[in-house]
Formats: C-alpha cells, structure tokens, sequence
C-alpha cells in the first residue's frame, strides 16, 4: 500500500499529469455541484418539459459569451407579463358601454440591441362564462411610429403569434419579418434596429362582469444563457451539466468493471492452468472477432437502448480482449516467484494464492490500463449516442452532437451546439489520457529511462 | 538432411541448414493452420451474433422476408390469378405463405434452425432487405452491402497505410535524436489520441468546410460527379482529404510515442552496442538490429490498433457521410432495417477474421520463430 502512494506521489513530477488532475478534478467538481444543484428528476423534467419550460426560451439561439465576445449587442429575450406582480403593469378598467368594459394595459421595454428578436408571441389567458374578450394591440416605436395588429379573439389559453399575422404583414414594410420591421429604422438597408423605449398597447374589451384576462409579451432574444439552446428551446448548459457525471460514472464504471474482472479470469486461467487457461483463449480468439459497435448497435436498435444495458453488453464484449494477455504474461512470471512456491508448501488453498499474493502484485500493471481506458469508454458512449443509440431519456454530451447532427448545425452555422460538448469531451479525454500515461511510465520503470 | 557427409559419431548433432523449401512448406503450414481455426473462430462468433439476434425474432423476420416477397410476386405474376379481387388475393397470398412457414418449421424453436442459418451467413446468403435498395436496384442485402464495400476499402487501407508508415519513420526519426523538442512535443500531445477519429473529423469539418469553406462537407465525389476518369479520381481525392487527415490526428501520435519507445528500449541492448562497436553503420545497425526484432511487436500493436478502428470508421463514415459500410450501417439503424444491420454485423464479423488472417499472415513473415518451427508466436 505504501509503496502505491509513494508511486502515486511521484505523479506530480510530471507536469502533464498535473494538468490532467487538475482538469480531473474540474469535472468531478462539476459533477458534484450539478448532482446537487440540479437533482435527477428536476434534470429529466427540464429536458423533456413542456411549455412551462421552454415558453420563454428561444430557439436555436446562441450562448450569452458569444455576444460579450463579438462587437455588436445581440438581441435578448424580453419578458413581460401582466399577472406577474413585479412586472408592474396596471389594468386600467373602464366602462364603455351597457356590458361592456374595456381593459386596457401598456407593455413598455427598453430596446438596447443591435439584433432583432428572433419571435415575438403574446401569450394570453383569459377568464370569462360565454362570451369571450375581444382584444386589439397596437406597436409604439421609439420614434412614434405605429402599428396596429390584427384584432384577436381570446379562448381560456391562447397565443397570438407576430409572424404569422398576414394583415400586419401587409402592413409592414415589403419583405421584412415582423420582428424586423417593428423594430427596424424605416428606409434604411440593411436593416437597423431603433434603440429606445418600445410600448405595446393592449386593449381588451370584455362582455362580461368579472371576466379578465392577462397577457404576456415574450421578445424572443438572439443569445439566451451560458450555453445556448437547442432546436427544441431547451437551454444547453443542462445536458452540458449533466452530461459530466454521466459520462465520468459511465467511463468509471465501464473501466473498472473491465479491468477487474479482466484480470481475475487471467489469474484464474493462470493458476488452474490446463483446461480452464486454453478455454479462456479460445474464447479471447473468438470475442476479439466480434465487432463490438456492430453489435452494441444490434442490440440498441431491436431490444433496449437504456446506458446499464449498454454498460453492461460493452463490460462482458471487453472483458475477453487483448489485455488479457499482457496480464496472463506477468501472472506466468509471478506464479514461478519463490514465494508463490512457499506459500503452496505451507499448504494455502488456491483462492488465498490467488487473492493474497497474484492480484497485489498487478495491481500496479492494472492501474495506468484502468486510468487509459476512461477515455475510450466515454468515447464510446458518445459514439453510440452521435449514432442515435444514446439513453433516450439521459441529456448527455453525444445526444446533443447528436441533435445539432441532425438539425445540420454546421451547415447551419450552430457551432456552438456542437463545440460546447465536443470540448467537455475533449477535456475529459486529455484529463486521464495525460494522467494514464504518467501513471504508465510511473508503474513500467523501463518506459521512465525513456 | 545432410547430403553425403560423413557421420561423426560424437554426441554433437550436426547444424542443419535449413533449404528453401522447406522454409516454404512451414509457412503454407502455418498460414492453412490459422486460416482453419480463424474460420472456426468467425464461425463461432458469427453464431453467437445470430443468437443476439435471433432473441427478438429478427432473424426469422428475415426469412418471412422473403417467403412473403416471393410469394407475392410469383401470385401477382400468375394469368390463372388475375381474376381475383385484392382481398381474395390478399387471402390466397396469407394462406400460401403460412402453409410455407410450416414447411419450413417457422413455428419450429429456433435452436434447429440456427444451423442452418449460420450456414447462409458464412456463405453470404444473407437475405432481402426491408427497406434500402443498392444502387443497382438490388434489394438483395449481399448486393447492398457489397457495393458499399470498395469506399470504405478505400478510405480505410489509404488511411492506414498512410498513419502506418509516417508514423513509422516520424518514430525513427524520434528514437535516433530523442530528448529533442519536437520529441517533447510528440510526447506531450499523446494523450489527443484518446479521442476518436471522428471527434477530430468534426473539428475539421467545422474548420475547413463551414467555416473556411475550402474542402467539402462529405460524401465521396462531387454531385453530379464528373464524367471523366480522372476529374473523378481527383473529386475522390480531394473528398478523401479531411476524413483521412482526421483518422491520422488520432492516431499519430500515440503510434510514434509508442513505437519511439519501444525502439528506444531496444536499440539499449546489448547486442546493439556490439553491432555499433562492430563498425555497422547507422543506418545499418537500426535496420538490421532495431528494426527487425521489433517488428513483430510493431505489427501486433498494429493490429489491435486496426482492429479497434474498424469501429470507429463507422461513425468517421456517418460524419462525413462517407458512402460506406459504416453509414449503410447508420442508416438501416435509423429505417430500422434488420436485415441490413444483422448483415453488416456478419460481414463485420468477416472483415475482422479477414484483418487478424492477414496481419496473422504478415507476423508469420515477420517472426523467425515461426519459420524455425517452434511453432510461431505463443499466445
């Protein structure tokens, strides 16, 4: 034991392996804090939600650093909701007429962007018995220029959208969006955003006594959060946060598993020698002919796709690779040592043999093999995710190259979706890679003359 | 063995040199040896593919495939038949494929089938696909993935040949002038071959085709491709450009690392330092002395390296949208296509008994043990 934490001190005269603990413990920092920041459920209902998770988040928009970075202000989203208190938006009720009321409201906002909103949508709600509410919107530039909108009949949940309003469109500049043209300086090529204080005039007229409503007024932004979002407006700093202990507990576990068990058969095929040492290697022949991501990919199309599945189909695939033969090398050598020899004629069983003296002295063999293979099983994973076999319900690092894949975002100009987990992968490989090829030259003192 | 020499009755045996032929005769020996347990070995795992496979029914499915396929056609295609209304010929369709499956003992526990099945697969009868069609026309699965074939060939020996032999030399050259900075910098940059060649394919995809726009974004030849021969083969080459270049940067510089060091701790042998005391040159010593040992060690780390890429080609393919076996894979996944994808599984299973047969073959070349006799390389 002393001697692996004298080996493990040495670690820190390599200044690769500095850095890769470092970037190590970074991740597991980061897995810590979102396990608990961010429990698994709240985790699964942030990435699956519905409207009341993603109604305020814009689609496809780029991270907030992308903008502190690049000379103009991009748009952000602008939130206004009249049943919110802090909103502060007065309902000013008067009486027209015999049944009539008219409620009217003003949204008024600070527009400081260069960047036009990407959607705008009112969002409405409305309480009545029969007869429902009649509302008419009219757009107040900074400037003084006004729009008026379509009138639109309010059901108990409803939305209007500026987009597909085709009478406003008529009205509006040719061949410019809605939300360009509302907020775009008028004769001016390209088009240029008017900086100042936007008003919305809401004017509902109600038939009932009692009835009401509320609006709220959503300026879907250009950039939204750390990290962006994706197609389905779902912000990407959760699977990016998530996707860490996932894919640390996936490698670990994956790793692990392999490396153990590799090498107890070894040792067993060593020590009984015979029947049970050749069977072992045919069976290694054999498992090395199996194309291990062909039949992972088998196995996710027709039966389960859950990650234990996978986990576990990929630990019995590697279990019988090449690395049991480097172990059963150095199991043959430690078998002749004299001391394996005292032991039998003191009479101890086999398993004592095997647990006491032949697995102590490999450990230190195992341990560069175990720190190696981190990264490939993380990649792994990614890889079956990327192709569309990843956990249906997990937000990892491959679903979202996965999903910005399919959407084209290269093509599409997206690169954050893609960048941002390809460099966590990137990360987490270098981090054990650098570790595991310290620890190498560490435990295999003839790499360390070179 | 000896011709004509006078036997001295001592208790020294004397040396026999061994001819030619002989040379030959254990070389054929030793390759029909491999071939026949390698076969057995594929056969074995092929058998245990079409097991995973079978435990959801999806290779009967094939099979029902095609009964009902042929069935159809040869009811549709019959005069006597064509008075019948679609219902009726829906319903004689039903019955002669059921009265089929019973002949063929369908309904029969699949352990007895089995055999016979594994015998299609090693023969490369692998069955009609659902879905896809080759781009001849053919729903045959041997034709679809066949003619998928030669791109990923292609991709894969250029690659490799090429990762191969610079980071052979690049390692020669490291081990003669080693501690340099260029030798540091090799060093420190190994652990960048953790990540897959795909990985760095997006990268470069990102960099040279979307953003720098100067290399394309995939596929093997430009759309509409070029009628003459070599416009097309230079289309080909520069398509080739970024998914090769994206298997070399995985794969280059844990090689040279790992290949450097091994010639580092063989060129301090001791019979290395006789060879230089001796006068050898340079250039000599290393190839004679370094090289040759280290060989067989080259070529095994070499293998288990192809062998893990093989995998990886498939999602280089899908990233690059690469008309090979690994996107046919990927996309029978996504149409859900079994008898595509247990196909490609079997003819994977092929290329990877065929890989390990040739580098098996190249050993045996390589290793003088095996050409002494003593067996070839023990396990």
């Amino acid at each position: 034991m002393k001697a692996l934490t004298r080996s493990f001190r040495q670690l820190l005269h390599y200044p690769s392996a500095i850095a890769g603990i470092l970037l190590i413990l970074l991740l597991v920092g980061v897995s810590i804090y979102t396990l608990i920041a961010i429990p698994y459920n709240e985790a699964i209902r942030l990435w699956r939600g519905g409207e009341d998770v993603w109604g305020e988040s814009p689609r496809t928009a780029r991270p907030l650093w992308l903008d502190w970075i690049t000379a103009d202000k991009k748009s952000q989203t602008i939130v206004i909701n009249s049943a919110s208190e802090e909103d502060g938006i007065d309902k000013d009720v008067t009486e027209v007429a015999e049944d009539m009321w008219d409620i009217g409201m003003v949204f008024e906002f600070d527009y400081p962007y260069d960047g036009f909103p990407q959607e705008m949508i009112v969002y409405f709600t409305a309480t009545f018995d029969e007869k429902n509410p009649f509302v008419s919107m009219t757009w107040e530039t900074p400037d003084g220029r006004q729009f008026r909108m379509s009138d639109t009949d309010l059901a108990p949940a409803g939305s209007y959208r500026f987009d597909q309003d085709n009478r406003l469109a008529r009205r509006l500049p040719e061949g410019l969006l809605p939300q360009v043209a509302l907020f775009a300086m008028p004769e001016v090529d390209p088009p240029t955003t008017v900086k100042g204080t936007y008003r919305l005039y809401v004017d509902g007229i109600v038939f009932e006594e009692g009835s009401d409503f509320d609006a709220k007024l959503v300026i879907f932004g250009e950039v939204h959060g750390l990290a962006g979002t994706d197609h389905r407006r779902r912000d990407i700093t959760l699977p990016l946060l998530w996707g860490t202990p996932i894919a640390l507990t996936f490698g670990l576990v994956a790793s692990l598993g392999t490396t153990i068990i590799t090498m107890l058969i070894a040792a067993m095929g060593v020590w009984y020698g015979g029947i049970v040492d050749d069977l072992i290697q045919r069976i290694t022949e054999i498992n090395m002919l199996l194309p291990l991501l062909p039949i992972l990919i088998m196995v996710g199309t027709f039966y389960n796709r859950s990650i234990w599945t996978m986990l576990g189909l990929i630990i019995v695939l590697s279990i019988f690779g090449a690395a049991i033969k480097n172990y059963r090398a150095i199991f043959m050598q430690i078998k002749e040592s004299p001391y394996i020899e005292a032991a039998r004629s003191y009479g101890a069983g086999n398993f004592r043999i095997i647990v006491k003296y032949l697995i102590p002295r490999i450990i230190p063999i195992l341990i560069p093999g175990l720190v190696s293979g981190i990264p490939a099983f993380v990649f792994l994973e990614a890889s079956l995710a990327v192709l569309g076999l990843g956990d249906p319900v997990l937000p990892t690092w491959g679903k979202l190259i996965n999903d910005a894949n399919s959407q084209g975002a290269l093509n599409n100009g997206y690169y954050y979706w893609v960048l941002q987990p390809a460099v966590l992968l990137m990360i987490t490989g270098l981090g054990f890679a650098m570790v595991g090829f310290a620890l190498d030259r560490i435990f295999n003192p003839r790499l360390r003359e070179v | 063995m000896t011709e004509g020499s006078i036997t001295v009755d001592s208790g020294i045996e004397p040396v026999v040199q061994q001819k030619s032929p002989n040379n030959f005769l254990k070389l054929l020996r030793y390759t029909v040896i491999k071939l026949f347990t390698l076969f057995i070995a594929v056969a074995i795992g092929m058998y245990l593919t079409i097991l995973i496979a079978q435990m959801g029914g999806y290779v009967d499915e094939i099979i029902k495939g095609q009964i009902r396929e042929s069935i159809s056609i040869s009811v549709s295609q019959n005069p006597e038949l064509k008075f019948l209304t679609a219902q009726e010929r829906a319903e004689l369709i039903n019955e002669r494929v059921r009265v089929e499956e019973e002949r063929l003992g369908l309904d029969r526990p699949f352990i007895g089938r089995s055999f016979s099945f594994l015998g299609n697969a090693l023969t490369l009868n692998l069955g009609r696909a659902q879905w896809l069609t080759s781009d001849s026309g053919s729903k045959l699965v041997r034709n679809i993935i066949l003619e998928r074939l030669p791109p990923t060939l292609l991709l894969m020996t250029t690659s490799n040949m090429l990762l191969f032999f610079i980071s052979l030399f690049f390692a020669l050259y490291l081990s003669r002038n080693y501690g340099n900075l260029i030798d540091k910098i090799v060093i420190g940059l190994s652990p960048t071959s953790s990540a897959p060649a795909w990985f760095y394919g997006i990268f470069l995809l990102l960099l040279f085709a979307a953003v720098l726009g100067v290399l394309p974004f995939g596929g093997m030849v430009m759309a509409p491709p070029p009628d003459d021969t070599w416009q097309y083969a230079l289309s080909v080459l520069r398509h080739m450009i970024l998914p090769v270049s994206a298997w070399m940067i995985s794969g280059f510089f844990a090689s040279v690392y790992g290949w450097r060091t091994f010639f580092l701790i063989f060129s301090m042998e001791d019979y290395v330092e006789l060879a230089r005391a001796k006068g050898l040159s340079s250039r000599e010593v290393e190839r004679r002395y370094v090289l040759r040992p280290t060989l067989p060690n080259i070529i095994t780390t070499f293998a288990l390296m192809l062998i893990s890429l093989w995998q990886g080609a498939i999602i280089l393919e899908t990233v690059f949208n690469w008309p090979g076996l690994g996107r046919l894979l990927y996309r029978a996944v996504g149409l859900y296509d079994s008898p595509v994808i247990i196909g490609s599984t079997v003819i994977y299973a092929y290329l990877l008994g065929i890989t390990v047969f040739l580098l098996d073959f190249i050993y045996a070349l390589v290793d003088p043990r095996v050409r002494v006799g003593s067996g070839g390389p023990k396990a």
